[in-house]
């Protein structure tokens, strides 16, 4: 047992340290803390660009495709230090999740077209699963695409599409036996989102944020060649992108920066006449989550080595997924707790056209965020779906 | 014991709640959220009618209820539509603190606010005051038989429609003193006196309020000099109970939209509320839900009690609901799954009025630490 970083590992969290120091402007991370809403597309491409430029954008991707090939250890570092700083997250939708299943499943002519403007930005990707009748049991999903020569005719709707307001492409689950039993009819569709037929339309959030859509097809011609793998597979597939979808999902590097943040608010926030941080009650909730996470990092880092030596992540990462978002939203509670009756303005509002605060400057989203976040627990599997996985696995006969 | 309302507010409640179901719907709700004014003038108006506002205060002060629980009554209605017109603040932080100090001249306010014709609001707390109710740092300075107004008021609550403004101000005595705190009627287009107002998260409005030399005749002071908080302690322990009743009955909403949502949402082939793992957290909010309803009950049944005994229920009350409040709202979504999270279903409104009532005059840790002093005394 040995909790320290390696010498190299040392050197490359220095590495990435003097990149994100040097190359994230003041103005990007200001956006960043101020809520995630806040970035444009224009801002989201343009961090893209920048990590692109420095080939640290597919981090996860072999080098024969222009990834940099970093193992688990060095993307947990890396997502720490990123979270940290405040930058901006990477969008994962074709960098982690679509890319992985064209290099295992996809054609020659698929991942050659396909992954260098993933890469450069050509393309925006955004992932449609998700329909209003299927959610946790995506299986019964109804999107239908009926072969027709040498095109697919799709028809249906997808929701929850997150930034799918900016995407060029959706990668979708669709049904194309509906005869078969459930998981065996449904394949894996490309699908370009200029088609004619396919409609996009928002879907605001508790918080008033944009961040989600419906996409609803209607007659929309598929090229046959978008099918990824076999047809009637897709299920395979997915489940195989959802093993990557689990990189970073128990969000150390923010909770560490989130805890960091309420430090520093509960140190300029007074209550009865001294610092909130010296308030017992307070004080108190901050060491609760804070010796949480302490354990949580080191069961993310035993499990990060595990996966950086070539195991593959098991109920693990199920577990990962419910402690690190139960104690983000902890994180997020404190946050709006901290700034007292300064939770209450709507955070658009919070700054006027001179850019003063209403508030303290750093309360403006913490309420909003508060609530967006409830989605951790939501998606990605919901913690229910987790624990039935958890029990399902270790109890045997009486967790089924 | 008698656990039952009286036929008077068994009526009221009856007539609230058919209105608001018939007329406050999410949709509606949101437009007037939506709107500039963050308040519908016609639904104020029409609740001003059913004697909505005239059942907060005593006949005394020209209404006809004005105890615990016909506050409790009217605002566990509120808060199971949802509603964000501000009842709280102009009709009991203001009308009561007005109806309590007022001289017979500034208490005809009072009687516009029971007809509707009137708005009020409360400017108490401060950009640093946070929760700490006696601390106050605006000054009033006494000049001849004027008396002007220097400082700065935070998260003034339907500061923007109100008619006048309850300022309280420091006459004398060290910042967080009770002693030498002085409660002022300021009309809101005295001079000095401005405003920047803003949306709040769960609806309705407020300002920040900056008073610039605001000078006014002596006799527009609420009370006597420097006795305030007295009577605006007085007039907080209502607000708690409203804010209480509120939250009380924006949790049955949210208890009962989840409920309905476990019996119709089908997945794997089966209604969602057939897992017991669903069951079982949906039990627990139930549970959860009669301590919130019998701590209202402790704390508007105590109203007119001592002042320990009243403060001491009414700190347990808005502690329990505090972490009731969290666990139905935060509960209530994750159940419901991503149709909670967005607008224009009812329960992310509802779930934002359970949480954010916590910022008001006190969240759970603060009411925990209020309840200890007082237990302990
Ligand atoms: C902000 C946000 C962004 C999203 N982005 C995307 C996206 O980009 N692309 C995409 O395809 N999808 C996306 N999703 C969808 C997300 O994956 C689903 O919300 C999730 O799968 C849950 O489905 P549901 O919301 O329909 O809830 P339901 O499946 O209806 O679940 C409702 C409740 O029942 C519980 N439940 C369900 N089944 C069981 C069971 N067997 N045992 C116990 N409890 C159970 C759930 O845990 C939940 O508490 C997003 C969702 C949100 C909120």
């Amino acid at each position: 047992m040995d909790l320290s970083y390696s010498p190299e590992e040392q050197a490359f969290r220095a590495e990435v340290r003097a990149f994100l120091e040097a190359s994230l402007t003041p103005e990007m991370a200001d956006k960043v803390r101020q809520g995630h809403d806040t970035l444009t597309k224009e801002d989201i491409e343009h961090w893209h660009a920048t990590l692109n430029a420095r080939g640290w954008l597919a981090q996860n991707w072999p080098k024969e495709f222009g990834g940099a090939a970093w193992n688990a250890v060095q993307r947990h570092i890396f997502e720490e230090e990123a979270a940290r700083a405040n930058a901006p997250r990477i969008v994962p939708f074709g960098l982690s999740m679509l890319a992985p299943v064209l290099m295992k499943f996809g054609s020659k002519e698929q991942q050659d077209h396909y992954l260098p403007r993933i890469l450069d930005g050509t393309d925006w990707w955004c992932q449609g699963y998700s329909e209003p009748g299927a959610g946790s049991d995506l299986a019964s999903l109804k999107t239908k695409a009926v072969r027709d020569g040498d095109h697919y005719i799709v028809n249906g709707q997808k929701t929850w599409t997150t930034l799918g307001q900016h995407a060029n492409w959706i990668f979708c689950l669709v049904r194309t036996d509906p005869d078969a039993k459930q998981q065996e009819g449904i394949s894996f569709l490309l699908i370009d989102m200029d088609a004619p037929g396919i409609e996009v339309r928002p879907i605001i959030l508790l918080d008033g944020t944009h961040e989600v859509n419906e996409v609803w097809f209607t007659d929309v011609k598929v090229p046959v060649e978008n099918l990824v793998g076999e047809e009637n597979k897709g299920w395979t597939y997915a489940k195989y992108l959802l093993t990557h979808e689990r990189t970073n999902i128990a969000g150390v590097g923010f909770s560490q920066a989130g805890l960091d943040s309420v430090k520093r608010i509960a140190k300029a926030e007074r209550a009865n006449g001294k610092p909130l941080i010296q308030n017992p009650h307070f004080a108190a909730r901050i060491a609760q989550v804070e010796i949480d996470l302490m354990a949580l990092s080191t069961s993310n880092l035993r499990i990060v080595s595990k996966a950086a030596a070539g195991e593959a992540p098991g109920i693990e990462a199920s577990m990962l997924k419910v402690k690190g978002t139960v104690i983000r939203q902890e994180i997020n509670d404190l946050a709006r707790r901290a700034v007292g009756p300064y939770a209450l303005p709507f955070p658009s509002e919070s700054v006027d056209g001179d850019n003063n605060p209403i508030g303290p400057d750093y309360a403006g989203p913490l309420a909003a965020q508060y609530f967006n976040y409830r989605k951790l627990s939501i998606f990605g599997g919901s913690n229910e779906v987790q624990r039935n996985i958890i029990a399902k696995t270790m109890m045997g006969g009486a967790g089924r | 014991m008698n656990f039952d309302l009286t036929e008077e507010r068994q009526m009221l409640q009856d007539t609230l709640r058919r209105y608001l179901r018939d007329k406050y719907d999410t949709e509606t709700r949101n437009t007037i959220i939506e709107s500039d004014d963050g308040i519908s003038a016609e639904i104020w108006a029409e609740l001003a009618e059913l004697g909505v506002i005239g059942a907060l205060f005593t006949e005394e002060q020209g209404g006809f209820g004005g105890a615990g629980f016909d506050i409790a009554v009217v605002f566990e209605e509120l808060g199971r539509a949802g509603v964000v017109e501000p009842f709280l603040d102009t009709a009991v932080l203001g009308g009561r603190l007005i109806a309590a100090t007022g001289t017979d001249a500034q208490k005809e306010v009072v009687e516009q606010v029971i007809t509707g014709g009137a708005h009020l609001a409360l400017a108490h707390g401060e950009p640093v005051s946070r929760y700490d109710l006696t601390h106050v740092e605006t000054t009033l300075t006494a000049e001849g038989d004027d008396i002007v107004l220097n400082g700065r008021k935070a998260v003034v609550v339907n500061a923007e429609a109100a008619g006048h403004l309850i300022v309280s101000a420091r006459e004398s005595g060290a910042v967080h003193e009770a002693e030498g705190i002085s409660l002022v009627l300021v009309p809101a287009d005295a001079a000095g006196l401005t405003m920047r107002g803003y949306p709040m998260l769960a609806g309705g409005r407020a300002a920040e309020v900056t008073l610039d030399d605001v000078r006014l005749p002596a006799s527009a002071r609420l009370g006597a000099a420097g006795q305030g908080w007295g009577p605006l302690s007085d007039t907080l322990a209502l607000a708690h109970v409203a804010l209480a009743a509120e939250t009380l009955g924006a949790m049955d909403s949210a208890t009962a939209l989840t409920n309905e949502y476990l019996g119709t949402r089908q997945q794997f082939g089966r209604p969602i509320g057939t897992f017991q793992a669903l069951q079982h957290r949906m039990a627990d909010m139930l549970i959860e839900l009669e301590q919130a309803r019998s701590a209202v009950i402790n704390a508007a049944g105590y109203l007119q009690s001592d002042t320990r005994t009243r403060d001491l229920n009414i700190a347990g009350a808005r502690n329990l609901i505090a972490r009731v409040g969290r666990l139905v709202a935060e509960e209530s979504i994750q159940l419901h799954g991503g149709i909670a999270m967005t607008q224009e279903y009812e329960l992310a409104h509802i779930a934002k009025r359970i949480v954010m009532t916590d910022h008001r005059f006190g969240d759970a840790d603060y009411h925990l630490e209020r309840f200890i002093e007082l237990s302990a005394a």
